[in-house]
């Protein structure tokens, strides 16, 4: 069997019945764009000068095709975090372009930058960065208010974003009611309010035990199946694993890139090792 | 351990008690219960198909001329291809330890080369075992057994990157070689 067959049916497999939540009518499939959502090029940035010069990214190259998950990997201190921030514009590069849907967008000034960052990037953060004070549902809705979303339209779309992510009898729930695992979930939510081209999480399960973690990656698993583009940053090797690819940085240098086709079970079959 | 001691002989023809102390050099405490008697079977065993010859040494750095064992042209095939073979999820962190250490000494092969193809081998099958781990009751019995695979798996990763460290830090012309 070619290895793009065995890709496409593990993908379906995963993508399991048709009324996933997650797959709705919006489903991009995946590899179908033409250019690449999300393109770095000879991208940098460096702290500090002279002696206590750090690059801490320092010339990363990387295309990120529609519906691709990519996870980039690292020891800590390898420039992960920096990464993606200057992908997803909270950063500037010190050098290097960073293009978002066929747009160049590190030499937009601030506004224009912000009001891209808010419509067309999720952000996913290790600890959440929820309002304590906001309820889920209101800390969903807030990122649709602000990109001029009506009341009622980021009601429903919180409401109905909560549902997918397993959480809509929390919707009134303060973050502090929740559990870190609930809390990411919303912080999940709120990510997708907007319809991003893009989801950027540092860390996402970096906070949670092994079944919050199990969730949150069945809730990506989900997400990509609907066509979701998705950029994760982690040191946890399974948790790069769940990925379509994974990159990894060494010194703020990308190192390696595979593709992964975690659909199969040849290789865990050579683990049984049966001689009847 | 025919294989560690044709790839150590890559480098250089030598006589059974130099082999045997690289050998317990690279392996720390587990190469003390490697005694001098099991390196000869080994060499003998291996003489016996042909990989080895035994020649006079060329110039001795003392004493009188003493007999080392060289590789053949079928043993240079055969460390070559153990080089080249992936080392699978089975392979023990022995065996591949030994594998690098005798890349790094015979030059046959570039140590972090190994290891990344090692890295991308494990990552494949770490991914197998999260997916299905992920389509799995965490609490079934099949989930427990996932479980397992995936951790082992990590840690095997998590060793490579140590490895990686080391050997870039050694290798003259690595990546990383030049920044350490
Ligand atoms: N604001 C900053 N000022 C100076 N150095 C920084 C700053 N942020 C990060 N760094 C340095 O940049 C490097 C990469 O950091 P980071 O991107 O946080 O790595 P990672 O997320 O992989 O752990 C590190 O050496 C870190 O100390
Ligand atoms: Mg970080």
């Amino acid at each position: 069997m070619s290895r793009d067959s065995r890709r496409i049916r593990g993908r379906s497999q995963r993508r399991g019945t048709d009324d996933s939540p997650l797959a709705g009518p919006s489903s991009r499939q995946p590899g179908e764009a033409s250019g690449p959502v999300l393109r770095a090029v000879g991208l940098s940035r460096a702290y500090g000068q002279d002696e206590s010069l750090v690059r801490a990214v320092d010339g990363v190259d990387l295309d990120v095709p529609a519906g691709q998950a990519l996870a980039v990997t690292g020891p800590s201190g390898c420039g992960k975090s920096t990464l993606l921030q200057l992908l997803g514009g909270l950063d500037r590069p010190t050098d290097g372009e960073v293009w978002l849907g066929g747009r160049r967008m590190d030499h937009l000034g601030e506004r224009a930058l912000a009001r891209l960052r808010r419509r067309a990037i999720g952000f996913v953060f290790q600890s959440f960065h929820l309002m304590d004070e906001l309820t889920a549902a209101e800390n969903v809705e807030l990122p649709a208010l602000l990109a001029g979303a009506s009341p009622r339209t980021a009601r429903n779309r919180a409401a109905g974003l909560l549902d997918r992510v397993g959480l809509a009898d929390r919707a009134r729930h303060l973050p502090s009611e929740l559990s870190g695992g609930q809390r990411q979930r919303v912080a999940i939510a709120r990510a997708l309010v907007n319809e991003p081209l893009v989801v950027l999480a540092d860390e996402p399960t970096g906070n949670l035990d092994s079944a919050a973690t199990h969730d949150i990656l069945r809730l990506f698993d989900e997400l990509r199946a609907a066509g979701q583009t998705l950029v994760m940053v982690t040191h946890d090797e399974r948790v790069a694993a769940t990925a379509d690819r994974v990159v990894s940085l060494r010194d703020g240098t990308l190192a390696d890139d595979t593709r992964l086709d975690g659909g199969g079970t040849t290789r865990l079959g050579s683990l049984l090792n049966w001689e009847g | 351990m025919q294989d560690v001691a044709l790839a150590l002989l890559a480098k250089e023809p030598s006589h059974g008690y130099d082999l045997r102390r690289r050998l317990v050099a690279a392996l720390g405490p587990l190469g003390e219960t490697l005694n001098a008697g099991q390196v000869y079977v080994t060499l003998t065993r291996l003489e016996k198909a042909g990989l080895v010859v035994q020649e006079r040494e060329d110039a001795p750095v003392r004493g009188p001329r003493r007999k080392v064992y060289a590789l053949t042209a079928a043993g240079q095939e055969r460390v070559a291809a153990w080089m080249a073979e992936g080392a699978g999820a089975r392979a023990d962190v022995t065996e591949f330890h030994l594998k690098l250490v005798a890349a790094a000494e015979s030059g046959l092969a570039d140590p972090l080369a190994l290891v990344d193809a090692r890295r991308r081998e494990l990552i494949r099958s770490l991914a197998e075992a999260q997916h299905a781990a992920l389509a799995h009751d965490t609490n079934s019995e099949a989930g427990l057994l996932l479980e397992g695979i995936a951790l082992r798996l990590q840690a095997d990763l998590r060793w490579l990157e140590a490895c990686e460290r080391t050997w870039s830090a050694r290798a003259p012309r690595g990546k990383g070689g030049g920044k350490g």
